[in-house]
């Protein structure tokens, strides 16, 4: 029997299972809070060694990102992601993720083409797109006068 | 027309081509899963000693070839005609494989279909006299397939429960005349597929995109060949995976025909559930390396009498999931029958 493409559409939903939305949200929960807090040690760190309050958010920033790229080169993050999901995608350590694993992958195809040229294939667009909403931002700001 | 086609698609071969000897070859993943012991030869570093994935699955082709013309008695020179496939981009695993063999050789793309797809030829090449001993061989391997149709390795990513995952496997079958008393297995008929497409776009259910497929060349072969699913031993889809595979048979059940209890699926048999693959495996090594660790073996001393092998290729490309197309698929059948002398 010949079944239509809205009728196969059906039969796919009833047989595909779904994703387990609120166990992948507690582990979401659980790792983002849980960077998020480690984030807020590192910046306590910095502040003790004496930096100002901005000098110790870049430099949270900065070890955040380090420590991810040193998990990633390991094969540990993506470990940790399976599980976490948007809990490790959405921190800072998720950007430094996206840009390391490429970096990693394809640097049999030279430090140029390979590393270099793929580096931004994830990241890319988050890139592009908040850089260009901040601009917007900007500009919004600067006729409001604020 | 000779007399070879027989109703809408399927080829009876007049004089069944045997299959002499086989060869499979897989990696750690495919070591640690149900078949593990029934490899050629599996291989602890996916790297397998080469500088890169690509010549890692290049090296997998080789060792399958190799091993499968050795049992033959046979220097991989003295073949005449190679055919094989993989998932890369324009081929190249299978081309860089046969550079430096000296035998003719064709390059196929049937995504995950290709072993069947290879054989079929093959079969058909052997039938009409075109050559004597013939190589259908087909790879996959993980983080090829992984780093051109989806993230790096160590991107962090989640998978979704319908993904598959690709086999680290290669699988070689050395094809004879129909005389060659020597070889195990023959094989009978092949029914080549249309692509058919049902409107999925979810490239991570590849199962449920290429079940329409399945269902359509296994209808087609059953009603040419006059035959039922009991009449087979088992009827073994590529690499339809858990969803698919239901999904096929319920397309049968809505024609009221029971194929679940001689259907089987390639992706389903060579990993267990708790290696964490999801929905099954997948890769054009899944279906090579199951047939030629699994199935051929049962072939040859008679466990199995008789079988199909209809594996099945879901015909995308990074480009085309990127521009929202929809996913094609295709499945080719070959019936294997257990016969000659071993």
């Amino acid at each position: 029997m010949d079944v239509t493409p809205q009728e196969y559409e059906q039969m796919v939903r009833e047989q595909s299972k779904p994703s387990p939305l609120l166990r992948d949200m507690v582990w979401a929960f659980a790792v983002g809070g849980a960077i998020c807090t480690l984030g807020q040690a590192i910046l306590d760190f910095w502040k003790k060694t004496g930096l100002n309050e901005k000098d110790a958010a870049s430099a949270t920033s900065i070890t955040l990102i380090g420590l991810a790229a040193l998990l990633t080169g390991l094969h540990l993050y993506e470990k940790i992601a399976k599980h976490a999901g948007a809990g490790t995608l959405v921190p800072i350590t998720g950007f430094s993720n996206s840009v390391a694993s490429p970096a990693l992958e394809f640097k049999s195809e030279g430090l140029i083409l390979g590393t270099a040229a793929k580096m931004f294939t994830i990241a890319g667009p988050v890139l592009v797109y908040g850089i260009g909403a901040s601009i917007v931002y900007g500009v919004i700001l600067v006729f409001l006068g604020v | 027309m000779n007399g070879k086609r027989m109703g809408m698609a399927t080829i009876r071969l007049e004089r069944p081509p045997r299959v002499r000897a086989w060869a499979a070859v897989g990696g750690k993943k495919e070591k640690d899963g149900p078949l593990g012991a029934e490899f050629d030869q599996v291989f602890s570093d996916t790297m397998c000693g080469e500088k890169t994935w690509e010549k890692a699955e290049v090296h997998l082709q080789k060792v399958a070839v190799g091993m499968a013309a050795n049992k033959c008695k046979l220097p991989v020179s003295a073949l005449d005609m190679i055919l094989a496939g993989d998932l890369l981009g324009q081929c190249v695993a299978s081309s860089y494989a046969a550079r430096g063999t000296q035998v003719p050789y064709l390059g196929l793309y049937g995504a995950c279909s290709t072993m069947a797809e290879s054989l079929a030829i093959g079969a058909c090449m052997v039938d009409g006299g075109f050559a004597q001993r013939v190589c259908a061989v087909a790879s996959s391997h993980f983080c090829t397939a992984e780093r051109q149709y989806r993230f790096p390795l160590a991107y962090g990513g989640q998978r979704t429960p319908t993904a598959q995952w690709t086999a680290t496997a290669a699988g070689a079958c050395i094809l004879t005349p129909a005389a060659d008393d020597c070889a195990p297995v023959r094989i009978t008929h092949v029914c080549f597929g249309k692509v058919c497409d049902l409107g999925i776009t979810d490239a991570n259910n590849m199962g449920a995109a290429m079940a329409p497929a399945a269902y359509d060349t296994l209808r087609t072969l059953l009603s040419d060949t006059g035959t039922q699913p009991k009449d087979y031993d088992g009827i073994f889809t590529g690499d339809l995976g858990q969803v698919g595979s239901r999904l096929l048979c319920e397309l049968f059940s809505l024609d009221h025909i029971d194929i679940s209890t001689v259907h089987d699926d390639c992706g389903k048999l060579l990993f267990d559930s708790k290696q964490d693959v999801h929905a099954g495996g997948s890769g054009c090594g899944c279906a090579a390396s199951v047939l030629c660790a699994h199935l051929l073996p049962r072939l040859a001393d008679g466990r199995m009498k008789r079988i199909i092998l209809a594996a099945t290729g879901a015909l995308i490309s990074p480009t085309s999931v990127q521009q929202g197309e929809s996913i094609p698929a295709v499945c080719h059948a070959v019936v294997l029958e257990s016969g000659g002398k071993r």
